[in-house]
């Protein structure tokens, strides 16, 4: 059996390359503090195929 | 003649050849920004790929790269929470990585 | 459900792709078809009335559109309003069954810009294919196909509609789209349309959507117009796409004359919105139709409610249920935890709804049924 995608709901993973900018211990516990606000900007952008919506042939 | 409608297949998304945080971006020529509640439908004529931003900040600062030197001077000039930037980071390089970003020095494709 | 999902489901300010037939003429006269086509309404649109409604498409950044028909390449002003759609900044592709795509045709079509072409086939072969397309038109469909790459048109689209006859060539399909460097498109068939007669014989069988499930997640890349969202419920993977129904939310139908209905899988008076020549258009009639307010409104989960895999079927296909003379709120006919199954037995055939637009010709192909 080939290899399956894995991904989220409806959403392809953005390219995850390391981020390039560093935190400090400060800005760490800001980003603990902000979780729910990070975790909806982890899908900040989203793929869909221009085919991938029901409702046309 | 038709264009590849691309797999959507993350291990065939090519990275961007440029040092990404060092180059002036831009919104390519052939991406087409449709303003929505969430933020912002995006679509490349050329690739046929569809992108939905999901946060009017991200929209708005798509649009500012073009006039700054790297995306970082670009986050700092919007005023950008520091917590915020990894994921506006990563958001920049899948936009790139899909070819929906090119440096502003590219040639037009 | 993701926060996305959930604000598509409250429709957009304009549609993201659309269907449009832009004729009901035909010259194939396909079992299943799903808006009946054959003859030519004399109400159709105008060359005139067509290049407004793309005006409208433009201004409503509409990117892409679906052209078909019945078969579209049948009306003479085709590649006029192809390209004034492609200039205008809309994106299109066109579902063919390819009889007019003849070697000088495919040579203007390789020129063109920001168009993608679907051939329609429903077997791997001509027996099986033309069992419910006609017989020759396996051929014709072929002969398009060499057209198209002779010309260095580059990658088409072959599209499929999955039928309990056909589900067994998947692998072939595949194979003929890399034959051609094509892209394969599997889709659901609905009993819509003249699909409501023979959607009893041809629907996949319970086990093989099982199969079905696990292809096209062995094929991430296959397209489907995520028409299978109602698999979903089958595993923990979601198959690609948005997994909803884009009806009147992200999509929606103009049909040849005008009408606009919520899917081109629902041509029936209950789910008609309205029509582009009424005052504002095509733009009124997606933002203020009383239809499509409705149908983004959030929807119950009614008899489903109780099933733990709503989230990842969505209660199914509205069309699906629509044309079974199964109620809205309630299980898919095909559901795959055979909840459908049982309320399908208990509906009586006078309770299926017609077609309220059927523009088929006398004589049909049938599937070798006396009936007509």
């Amino acid at each position: 059996m080939a290899t399956l995608v894995l991904g989220s709901e409806s959403a392809i993973p953005s390219c995850l390359m390391e981020p390039t900018t560093t935190l400090d211990n400060e800005q760490a516990t800001e980003l603990v503090d902000q979780a729910e606000d990070f975790v909806e900007e982890e899908l900040l952008v989203e793929e869909i195929s221009i085919d991938g919506m029901c409702g046309v042939y | 003649m038709s264009t590849t409608n691309p797999a959507v297949d993350t291990t065939e998304i090519a990275q961007p050849t440029e040092p990404f945080s060092a180059t002036a971006w831009r919104l390519h020529p052939r991406v087409a920004l449709r303003p929505e509640p969430f933020g912002a439908l995006a679509y490349h004529y050329d690739n046929r790929r569809l992108n939905f931003l999901r946060s009017p900040d991200l929209v708005a600062l798509v649009k500012s790269l073009q006039d700054h030197p790297n995306p970082a001077a670009a986050f700092d000039a919007a005023g950008l929470e520091a917590h915020r930037w990894p994921a506006f980071e990563q958001a920049l390089r899948a936009l790139a990585a899909s070819d929906f970003l090119q440096p502003m020095d590219a040639a037009h494709r | 459900m993701t926060a996305l999902t959930e604000q598509l489901k409250g429709g957009l300010d304009a549609p993201i792709c659309l269907t449009w037939e832009i004729t009901y003429a035909c010259n194939l006269a396909c079992v299943h078809c799903l808006s009946s086509s054959g003859r030519r309404d004399p109400r159709e649109l105008d060359t005139a009335e067509a290049k407004a409604v793309i005006d409208q498409l433009r201004e409503m950044q509409v990117f892409y559109v679906n052209i078909g028909g019945g078969e579209p390449m049948i009306r003479p002003d085709f590649f006029e309003l192809v390209d004034y759609a492609t200039s205008s900044g809309v994106g299109v592709k066109f579902s063919t069954n390819g009889s007019r795509i003849t070697p000088e045709r495919a040579i203007d079509l390789a020129a063109m810009d920001y168009l993608d072409i679907q051939i329609s086939i429903d077997g791997a072969d001509a027996t099986t294919n033309d069992r419910v397309r006609g017989q020759g038109s396996f051929q014709t469909a072929i002969d398009a196909m060499d057209a198209l790459r002779d010309a260095n048109f580059g990658p088409f689209k072959i599209s499929v509609v999955i039928t309990r006859d056909n589900i067994t060539q998947l692998d072939e399909f595949q194979a003929l789209a890399d034959q051609y460097g094509a892209e394969l498109r599997l889709t659901r068939l609905r009993p819509s349309g003249r699909g409501v007669d023979s959607w009893h014989e041809l629907h996949p069988l319970p086990e093989q959507q099982i199969d079905l499930y696990h292809w096209l997640l062995a094929h991430p890349n296959t397209l489907t117009g995520d028409s299978f969202f109602h698999l979903n419920a089958l595993g923990d993977e979601n198959l690609p796409g948005l997994n909803l129904c884009g009806a009147g939310r992200v999509v929606c139908l103009i049909d040849p004359v005008g009408d606009v209905y919520a899917c081109p899988f629902v041509l029936h008076d209950d789910f008609l919105a309205g029509n582009v020549r009424d005052a504002g258009g095509f733009a009124r009639v997606w933002q203020a139709s009383d239809l499509f307010t409705e149908l983004r409104e959030p929807q119950s989960a009614g008899a489903c409610a109780s099933c733990g895999q709503f989230d990842a079927c969505q209660g199914g296909c509205m069309a699906a249920k629509f044309f079974t003379g199964m109620p809205l709120d309630g299980p898919d006919p095909e559901c795959v935890s055979g909840h459908g199954e049982l309320a399908l037995a208990g509906v009586g055939i006078e309770a299926r709804p017609e077609s309220t637009s059927n523009h088929s010709k006398p004589v049909t192909v049938t599937l070798g049924s006396t009936r007509r």
